[in-house]
């Protein structure tokens, strides 16, 4: 059996002393996380491993030793060897290493007979240093293989697939590398002690030069309890305010429901309710799984915020934009003459259409009829925007204002406005639909009796019928009447489903950017850019060591987590708009007649 | 380190490294044929005499300069993406399978397999059309299920080599999986993958 031994590159030039680790159950590996120095008491050292033991919840014990003897040392080796008798294990790894000669070797002791293996020199090709060679021997019995890791970056990463959920009932996961992840993860308090400390005890690990930590961090931390009261604090208010009875009026529900400056409100209240809850689970839950529950907890809030301060930035923008330079004056005076000449282009629309459009010959009646209808109702709508024109330099005034809120609540509100200026469109559409249905689902139900057969409705499908002569001459004048009219109904249908369509598609995209804001993961894409480590797919492995014959030395890397998948995983869920029906079901809606909400809003789900 | 003269199957010649670190630590690199001048001049030039054609009609310098753009965003996608230099694989007793493809731009491509969700290497064959191929692969498994095969890595997928390449990289696989037993069975699993094989 093959014995692995997961060596940290910052102990590579530490003191002789021992190995403090954890070998790891079922896969015949040990990872050594710091090097206790010479000189010790014994005692103080097992309570100190008792005590870090509690702290970290990892199964810490003394590994072996380790000796890179610098000169007047030499007594050391045998003295290390002794050791193994006072910290009793299982196995006891004697580890040893010349100075000035690249090379590890190691010697594997088990409790009860003392079989010593022979020691073979090794050769390693480190990367800044010289290369060496070395004697070499062959291995024949147990073989030993150092990887080495580096520790900050493998103590920071977490894993992906993250297992949020505990695995099997409070067992290890199966897999060797997340053990040894998790392990390097846990020992946070291991790594407190440096070298400026006056304990009793010296160590190595990646924090013995000094601890590091960052100003800005700890000030950000300190600040954020107090904000996250206020902040909780006024979304408490804000949510009773808004759930008050008279709100729960039926007409302003389902206002409340359409309108999408409204929804995302709601949205957003949701999402800063999600970053001020408090932490799921307590940091000292047993080992495994809540690590991962915990990461995805930090991410959900991390990006979170940083979405909404990017939105909230971005709006200011707009703000800044729209606020000088008399632009709101600008805009304004620009919508009624705009409005005038979408009215003006439509009413020569319709004028073409009574004509004769594309040189289709159109019913005159029909056709007068139906034009004059339309006719009046944009006339009817011009004189609202009249009426609206000096309000509206107000409206943008104080609709901008919402800009304040976030470049997403700007865009739902331009969304919201287009809806309602273009609410005559889409009463026209409706119009022209529903008679178009009508005139479709009647023309087939004559047609029908044209062929002489009936529509079973307990049987859902048409069966023969045998109609009067009476039945039969007005079925058929009918029949012939709708279909010539029917060119007609449909030219106005097809004209005003097209206009639809184009208002519908604006909103469309309209919505897709505030879906986008909304739903981005930008901090976990920042993460994966600057520090790639800490989203890791992998390990990739590099071999150090070139010579067949004497030990293995590899190099473990981490595998960062690919951009796809980084948005994959870390995807703010949204009450995204998505299409409801395929293609095909879309066309054949616009075929018969149907009215179509080509957006389907989907509610959030609370977790 | 041998250099037999192995080929892919369209019959390109491609060259096997194995590189024996320790007795438990094997690296194969299978290199792929490099690019071939001739093509690259080839599609160049036939680009820009379309471009000229073109710009002959429509005295139009914008199309010269779109074509030159367009080679050149091109060879280097060509070389980013989709041209793979060689493939490796590393075999690590006991901790598990890495395999890699760098490709023409020195781009590197590492996935690693722990050793607890390999359940074996093969050699397959598929049925693509009028050819049969070989191909290696490892079988995964979930360590919850040891006996079901839960998915399938094909292994040199850019580089293709041929029955006899693989059969050494098989034996030398096999002889580290098994625990150093050896392995002198040549074995070919006779499934008949009707897997399209992705060219």
């Amino acid at each position: 059996m093959v014995l692995k031994i997961f060596f940290p590159q910052c102990c590579n030039r530490a003191e002789s002393g021992l190995l403090v680790g954890r070998w790891i159950s079922g896969h015949d590996s040990a990872v050594v996380l710091a090097v206790i120095h010479y000189p010790f008491i014994p005692a103080q050292v097992k309570q100190y491993i008792q005590q870090m033991q509690a702290q970290s919840r990892v199964d810490l014990s003394v590994l072996g030793s380790w000796s890179l003897p610098k000169d007047g040392q030499e007594g050391m080796e045998s003295f290390l060897r002794d050791l193994s008798t006072i910290f009793p294990q299982e196995r006891w790894l004697q580890i040893r290493r010349q100075f000035g000669k690249t090379g590890f070797s190691c010697e594997v002791l088990s409790r009860d007979q003392i079989c010593r293996k022979d020691p073979g020199e090794k050769a390693e090709k480190k990367k800044k240093s010289e290369e060496d060679g070395g004697d070499a021997e062959r291995e024949d019995e147990e073989k030993v293989i150092f990887i080495h890791y580096e520790q900050r970056k493998v103590m920071l990463s977490q894993l992906h697939p993250v297992e949020a959920q505990e695995s099997g009932s409070g067992s290890e996961p199966h897999s060797e590398l997340r053990q040894v992840f998790g392990t390097v993860a846990r020992s946070q308090p291991l790594f407190v002690l440096d070298r400026y400390d006056d304990g009793p005890l010296r160590s190595t690990h990646w924090q013995s030069e000094g601890r590091e930590a960052s100003i800005v961090v700890e000030l950000l931390k300190q600040a954020s309890v107090p904000l996250g009261l206020l902040l909780s604090r006024m979304l408490s208010v804000w949510t009773w305010i808004c759930s008050a009875r008279i709100l729960s009026v039926f007409p302003l529900r389902f206002l409340s429901s359409k309108l999408s400056t409204c929804v995302q409100l709601s949205y957003r209240t949701e999402r800063l309710q999600t970053l001020c809850a408090p932490q799921g689970a307590p940091q000292g839950a047993p080992q495994g799984a809540p690590q991962g529950a915990a990461h995805m907890d930090f991410m959900r809030k991390a990006n979170v915020l940083v979405s909404i301060l990017l939105d909230i930035s971005l709006g200011v923008l707009l703000m800044s934009w729209l606020y000088r330079n008399q632009n709101i004056a600008m805009l304004a005076s620009n919508m009624v003459p705009a409005a005038d000449r979408v009215a003006q282009q439509l009413e020569e629309l319709l004028q073409w259409l009574m004509g004769a459009p594309a040189g289709l010959k159109m019913n005159r009646a029909l056709d007068q009829v139906l034009g004059r209808f339309f006719l009046y109702h944009i006339h009817l709508w011009i004189s609202y925007i009249h009426l609206m024109a000096p309000f509206i330099q107000g409206i943008l005034w104080y609709g901008g204002l919402s800009a304040c809120l976030g470049l997403t609540f700007a865009l739902s509100l331009l969304s919201d406005m287009v809806a309602l200026f273009t609410f005559h469109i889409y009463c026209f559409y409706v119009y022209g639909a529903r008679l178009y249905c009508l005139k479709i689902y009647g023309l087939s139900s004559l047609w029908r009796l044209f062929r002489g057969k009936k529509w079973n409705v307990l049987r859902q499908r048409v069966d023969s019928c045998s109609y009067d002569l009476d039945q039969l001459f007005i079925g058929t004048l009918l029949f012939t009447i709708l279909l010539f009219l029917l060119p007609t109904t449909a030219l106005y249908y097809l004209v005003f489903t097209l206009l639809r369509l184009v208002v519908v598609l604006f909103q469309g995209v309209l919505h897709l950017s505030v879906d986008f804001i909304n739903s981005f993961p930008l901090f976990a894409m920042a993460l994966r850019i600057c520090r790639p480590y800490r989203l890791a797919e992998g390990v990739k492995f590099r071999v150090l060591c070139e010579e067949p014959g004497t030990a293995l030395h590899l190099l473990m890397e981490i595998n960062p987590l690919k951009c796809s998948s980084v948005v994959q995983t870390y995807r703010t869920p949204t009450y995204s708009c998505y299409p409801r029906d395929s293609w095909a079901a879309l066309v054949k809606k616009l075929f018969i007649g149907e009215l179509i909400y080509p957006w389907r809003r989907k509610t959030t789900k609370s977790d | 380190m041998e250099d037999e003269a192995f080929s892919n199957i369209s019959g390109k010649a491609i060259s096997l490294d194995c590189q024996t670190h320790s007795s438990f630590c094997r690296e194969f690199t299978v290199s792929s044929p490099k690019m071939s001048i001739g093509k690259v001049m080839v599609y160049t030039c036939s680009v820009w005499l379309i471009a000229y054609a073109v710009f002959f009609f429509t005295e139009n310098t914008t199309v010269l300069s779109s074509a030159i753009l367009i080679t050149l965003t091109g060879m280097m996608l060509h070389i980013h993406f989709v041209k793979v230099d060689h493939e490796s694989l590393l075999v690590i007793g006991s901790l598990g399978i890495q395999v890699s493809s760098s490709y023409a731009s020195g781009r590197e491509v590492t996935t690693f397999i722990e050793m607890s969700r390999i359940k074996d290497i093969v050699i397959n064959e598929a049925v693509y059309l009028n050819q049969i191929i070989y191909y290696l692969c490892v079988l995964l498994k979930e360590p919850s299920e040891p006996n079901v095969v839960s998915s399938v890595v094909p292994l040199f997928q850019s580089s293709k080599p041929r029955l006899n390449c693989l059969a050494k990289v098989y034996e030398s696989c096999q002889d580290i999986l098994s625990n150093h037993n050896e392995n002198k069975w040549f074995f070919c699993g006779h499934t008949f993958a009707s897997v399209t094989w992705q060219m």
